[in-house]
């Protein structure tokens, strides 16, 4: 089975966001990008099936601009086998991304499609949904755990919701999203940071593979959110459940 | 509280930028120097300084807190430490400059400066065990038969096991020539006796064996530093197969309680209690100091990149501290504000980063002359840069121990009262920076090293190469962008070590050597300043160039230009009077007598 995982170059989650001064975009120039921390737990879940036996190859996509070779590169310093770059400068949607995935399962014909929940730039959480209906795929997200039984059809996910734990049993190929307590990522080996620089890197554009990235959405502007003010510090319980009942009547 | 995060930026700046990649990736002799690419570099650094900063910084606190002890005979190292060890080996670190035929990388020193200044800044007792090692590998690689190579080499470069070096007896230390311990031939292999103290990572609970290297003496040798040969001597001895068999008569009889580095054990061993420790010979009979000055030339740089590491992770707590830190209003402004802000404070900071980027310059360039020096095809250049290598070994070692030492000092003063209590930090800087400029030759010994084998032995050849090219440089800070005071302090720093040199070679000529070595530890740190200085004013035009060319990061150039400057006027400013302790210190130093004290 190949396992496919897409990954995005996100600001690195060290470093605080900042609206750039036109408040047009977040401010990225000269900052620190990373791989978006929850694709490297969809990267190190890919990595586990291959080493279990369930996997055969993992593939890495990216996404974007010139620059997310390097996150690929990252993929493949943890073990992908291969990876491929839809090369655009054009903003993309998940609606976008979700298509030109389409385009490259289509091809490629992966049994599973591993994605982050979300990424921690805009926050969308629609990417593995989207592509889940565009395919016809049965879905799974924020998945804490994967429990596959060799040669079976199916694949049982356990997933976080509101108020507890969630086990399905999904058929294959299917699209996984990952949640913060799937894994823990591993670092990258010195030995396979210099192999991934011989990894094969394929480099196509949506145009290609025929998709329409122009954005659905206009954005209006983008702000910090309001600093906070300061805090005041309560001398007993009693003082703090009269505020909050009598000056913010929360209770 | 304040933790560690890698100066990526200023490294990438010297080993790209400044220095450059492709001067080493060209050098084809080596296997593994020409992998060395800048994309390559960014991939290994940001890979280095995650697991830096996430796995060994971490254990930093807790192993100062709990030192390596011994029980039951053993030594047992701070909690944490045997699974980062084995996280460090597992993800390859410890072969990143290993010859690639026994499973290392084979990346040139210019790749691994700043791998290594990570490692140490995160914590340094920990980094010890990977340093020792690999001075041991490079030892085995450069002299030992081809069997040696296979058996030992594979294991150490993976970090199977790992390596020490032992020089150190009790009435030995800078006087090698004292060294007792013998080794007696025996069907082919030796049996050794005597006493090593001060042994880093002697013993640890992290592997199956440990590979000692021991300075010892045969039965004929000769008196002095010329009768001592180098030894094998592995903790468990080997079976024919390369398995591990029986322990070697090798105890570890006590760790010490110090200043600093506590994580780090510091054993004495007793060889041959029992009858006499089973070794092999590494390289020829009586060529042991030679061997272990082929290592020491690598050590000793280690130490001074070590010694900048730890004035780096103390400058940023320094730096943090002060930008949180309120206390009353500093001048020219209207309200109380960061004590970054108070003039003195800016100045202390101001003076502290300037030293560091100074230092990691000078560092990083000696890791790549090392590298031209290993790799130059052409015999000439090769030996010119061997040269080279020898004269800045004492310089970065000196230099950069005692900077090292002087920023966490300065990083503490910036703390205040929270400095000299445990809970910042800064305490733990100061005390690990002490001992760079004690072990692999106090700076004292430096200094006899940098006037009595490189300055004095050629006639000043080795020095008045460097003072030319430097002078050569000097033209080039003509850019509109760089000041002139710049130009004018580089040139008159020149001249200083011109004169001083001059002087220390017309004083030995004269026959007065207790006046020249007198003097030769202000020698050394006036040399320091200069080549450091040199480097930063490089650094400038690098800068200025950038700038003009157009770049994305204004501030970053604009601020390497700017500490060019200040290093220039507030650091180099004190070569003046180095200068006029080294031509005019030696008359005074003759009048004073340590019996009249
Ligand atoms: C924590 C720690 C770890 C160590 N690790 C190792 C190790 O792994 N392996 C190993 O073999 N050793 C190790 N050492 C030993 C270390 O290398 C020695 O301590 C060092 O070389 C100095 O020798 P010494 O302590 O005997 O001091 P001494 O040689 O007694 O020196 C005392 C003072 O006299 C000065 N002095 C001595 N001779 C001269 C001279 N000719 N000219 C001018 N000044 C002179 C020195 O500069 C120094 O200031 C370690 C030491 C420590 C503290
Ligand atoms: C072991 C110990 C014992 C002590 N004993 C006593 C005691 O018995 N009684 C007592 O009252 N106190 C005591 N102290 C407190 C001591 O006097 C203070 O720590 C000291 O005055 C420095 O103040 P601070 O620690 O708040 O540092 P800060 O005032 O925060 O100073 C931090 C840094 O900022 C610099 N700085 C601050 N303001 C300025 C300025 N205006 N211009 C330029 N630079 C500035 C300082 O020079 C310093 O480098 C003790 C402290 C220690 C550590």
């Amino acid at each position: 089975m190949k396992v496919l995982v897409p990954v995005k170059r996100v600001l690195d989650y060290n470093i605080k966001a900042r609206a750039n001064a036109e408040g047009s975009a977040v401010e990225l120039s000269g900052l620190k990008m990373s791989m978006n921390p929850f694709d490297e737990i969809a990267v190190e879940a890919a990595l586990r099936l291959k080493e279990a036996g369930h996997a055969a190859e993992i593939i890495a996509v990216s996404c974007g601009v010139t620059a997310c070779q390097e996150t690929l590169r990252t993929a493949m310093a943890l073990g992908a086998d291969r990876s491929i770059l839809v090369q655009t400068d054009m903003e993309l949607e998940p609606l976008a991304v979700a298509k030109l995935l389409r385009q490259l399962i289509l091809r490629e014909q992966p049994g599973l499609v591993i994605c982050g929940k979300q990424a921690i730039d805009d926050d969308s959480n629609q990417t593995g949904q989207m592509l889940a209906a565009l395919l016809g795929w049965a879905q799974a997200t924020f998945a804490s755990r994967l429990d596959f039984t060799p040669g079976a059809s199916r694949v049982e996910v356990t997933r976080e919701i509101d108020g507890g734990l969630e086990t399905l049993s999904v058929a294959l190929p299917a699209v996984i999203t990952t949640d913060l307590r799937l894994n823990e990522p591993r670092y990258a080996t010195l030995p396979n940071i210099m192999k991934a620089k011989k990894k094969p890197l394929e480099t196509l554009t949506p145009q290609a593979l025929g998709v329409d990235v122009t954005p659905r959405l206009q954005l209006l502007r983008v702000a910090e959110p309001p600093p906070r003010k300061g805090g005041v510090l309560v001398s007993d319980v009693a003082q703090l459940v009269d505020k909050l009942k009598n000056e913010v009547k929360v209770i | 509280m304040y933790d560690y995060r890698a100066p990526l930026r200023d490294m990438a700046f010297v080993v790209k930028e400044l220095l450059g990649l492709s001067t080493v990736s060209r050098l084809s002799q080596h296997e593994g120097y020409a992998e060395a690419t800048d994309e390559l570099f960014d991939a290994i650094q940001e890979e280095c300084a995650r697991f830096s900063q996430e796995v060994l910084s971490p254990l930093n606190k807790i192993g100062d807190q709990n030192p390596a002890r011994m029980e039951t005979g053993r030594v047992l190292t701070p909690p944490g430490f045997k699974t980062g060890y084995e996280q460090f080996v597992a993800a390859g670190w410890n072969g990143l400059t290993a010859p690639v035929a026994f499973g290392g990388q084979g990346l040139p020193n210019l790749m691994g400066a700043p791998a290594e200044e990570m490692w140490h800044a995160a914590n340094m007792a920990f980094t010890l065990c990977p340093l020792l090692t690999r001075g041991a590998i490079e030892a085995i690689h450069t002299v030992g038969t081809p069997e040696q190579r296979q058996r030992y080499l594979p294991q150490m470069v993976s970090g199977h096991w790992t390596g020490t070096m032992n020089l150190t007896e009790p009435q030995a230390g800078s006087d090698l020539a004292a060294l007792r311990t013998r080794a007696v031939p025996e069907n082919g292999h030796y049996r050794l006796t005597g006493q090593k103290i001060f042994i880093t990572y002697g013993d640890q609970d992290y592997t199956e064996n440990i590979i000692h290297l021991v300075l010892a003496r045969l039965p004929d040798a000769p008196a002095g530093v010329k009768g001592l040969s180098l030894f094998i001597v592995p903790k468990y001895r080997l079976n024919s197969d390369g398995s591990i068999g029986p322990a070697n008569d090798v105890r570890t009889v006590s760790v010490e309680h110090k200043l600093g580095i506590h994580a780090s054990p510091t054993c004495v061993l007793s060889y041959g209690d029992e009858g006499g420790a089973w070794g092999e010979l590494l390289g020829e009979p009586h060529r042991g100091l030679e061997i272990m000055f082929i290592m020491m030339n690598a050590a000793r740089f280690s130490v001074g990149v070590q010694g900048m590491a730890i004035g780096q992770r103390a400058y940023q707590s320094a730096l943090d501290y002060a930008r949180e830190r309120i206390q009353g209003v500093p001048l020219g402004m209207k309200s109380a504000a960061p004590i970054a802000w108070h003039p003195d404070v800016k100045r202390m900071l101001s003076s502290m980063k300037a030293r560091l980027e100074a230092c990691r310059a000078l560092s990083y360039y000696a890791g790549q002359i090392l590298d031209l020096a290993l790799g130059e095809p052409d015999p000439h250049q090769r030996a010119q840069a061997q040269a080279r290598s020898d004269l800045l070994t004492p310089i970065v070692k000196g230099f950069c121990s005692e900077s090292g030492l002087w920023v966490a000092n300065e990083a503490l003063q910036v703390f205040g009262g929270m400095g000299y209590v445990e809970e910042t930090g800064a305490a733990q800087c100061l005390r690990d920076a002490r001992i760079t400029t004690i072990y692999e030759g106090t700076t004292g010994i430096q200094a006899n090293d940098l006037v009595g084998r490189k300055l004095l032995r050629d006639q000043g050849e080795m020095v008045r190469s460097l003072l030319t090219e430097i002078k050569a440089f000097l033209p080039e800070l003509n850019h509109p962008a760089v000041p002139g005071s710049l130009t004018q302090t580089m040139a008159h720093v020149l001249g200083l070590a011109e004169q001083s040199s001059l002087h220390l070679g017309k004083t030995a000529l004269s026959g007065n050597l207790p006046q020249c070595f007198g003097v030769a530890v202000p020698y050394l740190h006036l040399m320091g300043w200069l080549v450091s200085g040199w480097l930063m004013a490089r650094s400038a035009v690098v800068a200025a160039r950038k700038l003009e060319a157009g770049t994305q990061e204004p501030d970053f150039y604009q601020a390497k230009i700017a500490t060019a400057v200040f290093y220039a006027e507030h650091g180099m400013g004190v070569s003046t009077s180095l200068h006029r302790i080294v031509v005019g210190g030696g008359p005074a130093l003759d009048g004073m007598n340590p019996d009249q004290f």
